[in-house]
């Protein structure tokens, strides 16, 4: 379980708990968190879950693989901090987790 | 009080719908009426990883009970919609009870289009997949008739599983309605490849206790399961005096030509430019889209722009992502060996504009040519096909 703080669009933040095993972009839809879209379910598919990482949190994340990078690259709104909430599992570990939603997935 | 908005399906389009009115900042009373036992849950899995074992059943939920609550909905459950009363806004629900409306959205989805083949599975609820999970053992045969998605999806899936497993494909190639036929080749090695037995151009004529037979052969089975495409939920609609051609007929904001009453998802027929005339379209992307398109309608908002239409399947390693409509191309271009290996692309190109893609386990290929469908851009073939040009450099 670890609490994960979004910053919605709007600027409004919002903490919630995800459960271990589950990914960041589920705990997000459950949750109700505006601007992750993941069109897709979490096939990695669609590239509409996609989230901003503070810089001191990239590393300790699970690597990205070939085809996230892949769906970021072509991302309308990416940054070099950008990662899709899909692919990253949530652990204990990721406890205290800021992400910043993007103004859009489109 | 004003009466409810009342939507009627509680599957994907359901659920993003009632979301979408909750962040569009709709403020009255919800009902949603699904006739499975199950909250709106995600179909895509059912066919791959939630038949495999890999998913569990609470992850395919789109969103828990308690989303619902808060948004200000009600769930009617295991309730089936008998009737409309257009002139009463009322919905007549199967157990007598009677369900005013202010608006209605019709989310209705498809079933599977049925064979006469009495004793056949198929797959399209939670349902289905309890009944054929139990059947898909080492040792077992499996006999899927139809070679679409949902069908080698199955395949793929129960051929992990040590079924022995046969696709009987009546078209003279595998998932012909929706992908070109380099693709569909591609799909026959790589299941061959994976120990599945593909047959196309089977004409299967009956099922006699569990062997199906086909002009000129027999195939054994333990299970046997249909995936012989879908047929959209429009019979209340028809009934109700709705326009309905293939789907229900919608506008640009998914309303039907009754303003009160929308349509949305697998069961709506919308006018879309990219293939100048009106389509059906059985997708997640579809249901979600046209949710956020009724939930703006309804809120008097400015709806969302539509999107190029995308679609995926997973199969074994491979993840196959199109976008936009192929069917009217005049080009196709390949990208990468098609004949070797499990990484290309065919690009599909009409008059000189992209028109779609099949990106098979090529993510920028697809992220790229969606951007590149959308500004109808007319790309030179030979570097489509060039893979010494990178795709982000496309645009010409």
């Amino acid at each position: 379980m670890a609490k994960i703080v979004f910053e919605e669009p709007d600027g409004t933040e919002r903490a919630i708990d995800i459960a271990s095993g589950q990914s960041i972009m589920e705990g997000a839809v459950r949750n109700g968190i505006v601007g992750i879209d993941a069109d897709c379910g979490g096939a990695c598919s669609c590239a509409t879950c996609m989230v901003y990482v503070p810089e001191d949190w990239l590393a300790r994340l699970p690597a990205k693989d070939s085809t996230e990078q892949s769906m970021l690259e072509f991302c309308p709104h990416v940054q070099a901090n950008s990662r899709l909430s899909c692919q990253i599992q949530v652990s204990d570990a990721l406890d205290g987790l800021r992400l910043k939603v993007p103004q859009s997935q489109q | 009080m004003a009466d409810p908005l009342v939507i009627i399906g509680a599957g994907q389009a359901a659920s993003q719908l009632v979301a979408s009115l909750a962040q569009d900042g709709f403020q009255g009373e919800i009902c949603l009426v699904g006739d499975e036992p199950h909250l709106p849950y995600q179909r895509p899995p059912l066919s791959k990883k939630f038949l495999a074992g890999e998913l569990a059943l609470d992850r395919l939920y789109v969103k828990p009970a308690a989303f619902y609550e808060k948004a200000g909905s009600r769930l009617l459950l295991g309730q089936r919609a008998q009737r409309i009363d257009r002139a009463g806004r009322a919905v007549l629900l199967a157990d007598g009870s009677r369900l005013p409306y202010s608006t209605l959205v019709l989310a209705t989805g498809s079933r599977p289009r049925e064979l006469p083949l009495p004793g056949a599975f198929y797959l399209r609820n939670i349902a289905d997949v309890d009944a054929i999970r139990g059947q898909l053992a080492p040792g077992k045969s499996l006999v899927v008739i139809g070679g679409g998605y949902i069908g080698l999806e199955l395949a793929a899936v129960a051929v992990k599983l040590g079924v022995a497993v046969t696709v009987l494909e009546q078209a003279p190639r595998l998932m012909a309605r929706g992908v070109g036929p380099v693709v569909s080749q591609f799909y026959t090695r790589l299941h061959g490849e994976e120990g599945v037995v593909i047959r196309t151009g089977a004409m299967v004529r009956s099922l006699e206790g569990k062997r199906v037979v086909c002009e000129g052969a027999r195939y054994d089975a333990d299970i046997v399961v249909v995936g012989a495409g879908a047929v959209p939920n429009v019979e209340l609609a028809r009934e109700a005096g709705l326009a309905v051609e293939d789907g229900i007929v919608i506008d640009e904001q998914c309303r039907t030509d009754d303003a009160s009453i929308y349509a949305i998802g697998d069961c709506a027929s919308l006018h879309h430019d990219l293939a100048g005339r009106r389509l059906r379209l059985e997708s997640v992307h579809n249901a979600l889209e046209q949710a956020r398109i009724a939930a703006a309608a309804i809120c008097g908002r400015k709806p969302p722009a539509v999107q190029v239409p995308w679609f995926w399947t997973d199969q074994y390693d491979v993840k196959m992502q199109m976008a936009g409509l192929s069917a009217d191309h005049d080009l196709a271009v390949v990208r990468g060996d098609a004949e070797r290996g499990r990484s290309f692309a065919v690009f599909y190109l009409r008059e000189g504009t992209l028109i779609a893609v099949d990106a098979i386990n090529r993510a920028p290929e697809f992220m790229m040519s969606k951007q590149l469908i959308a500004e109808r851009a007319k790309i030179d073939p030979a570097r489509l096909g060039d893979e010494s040009v990178a795709m982000k450099d496309m645009r010409n």
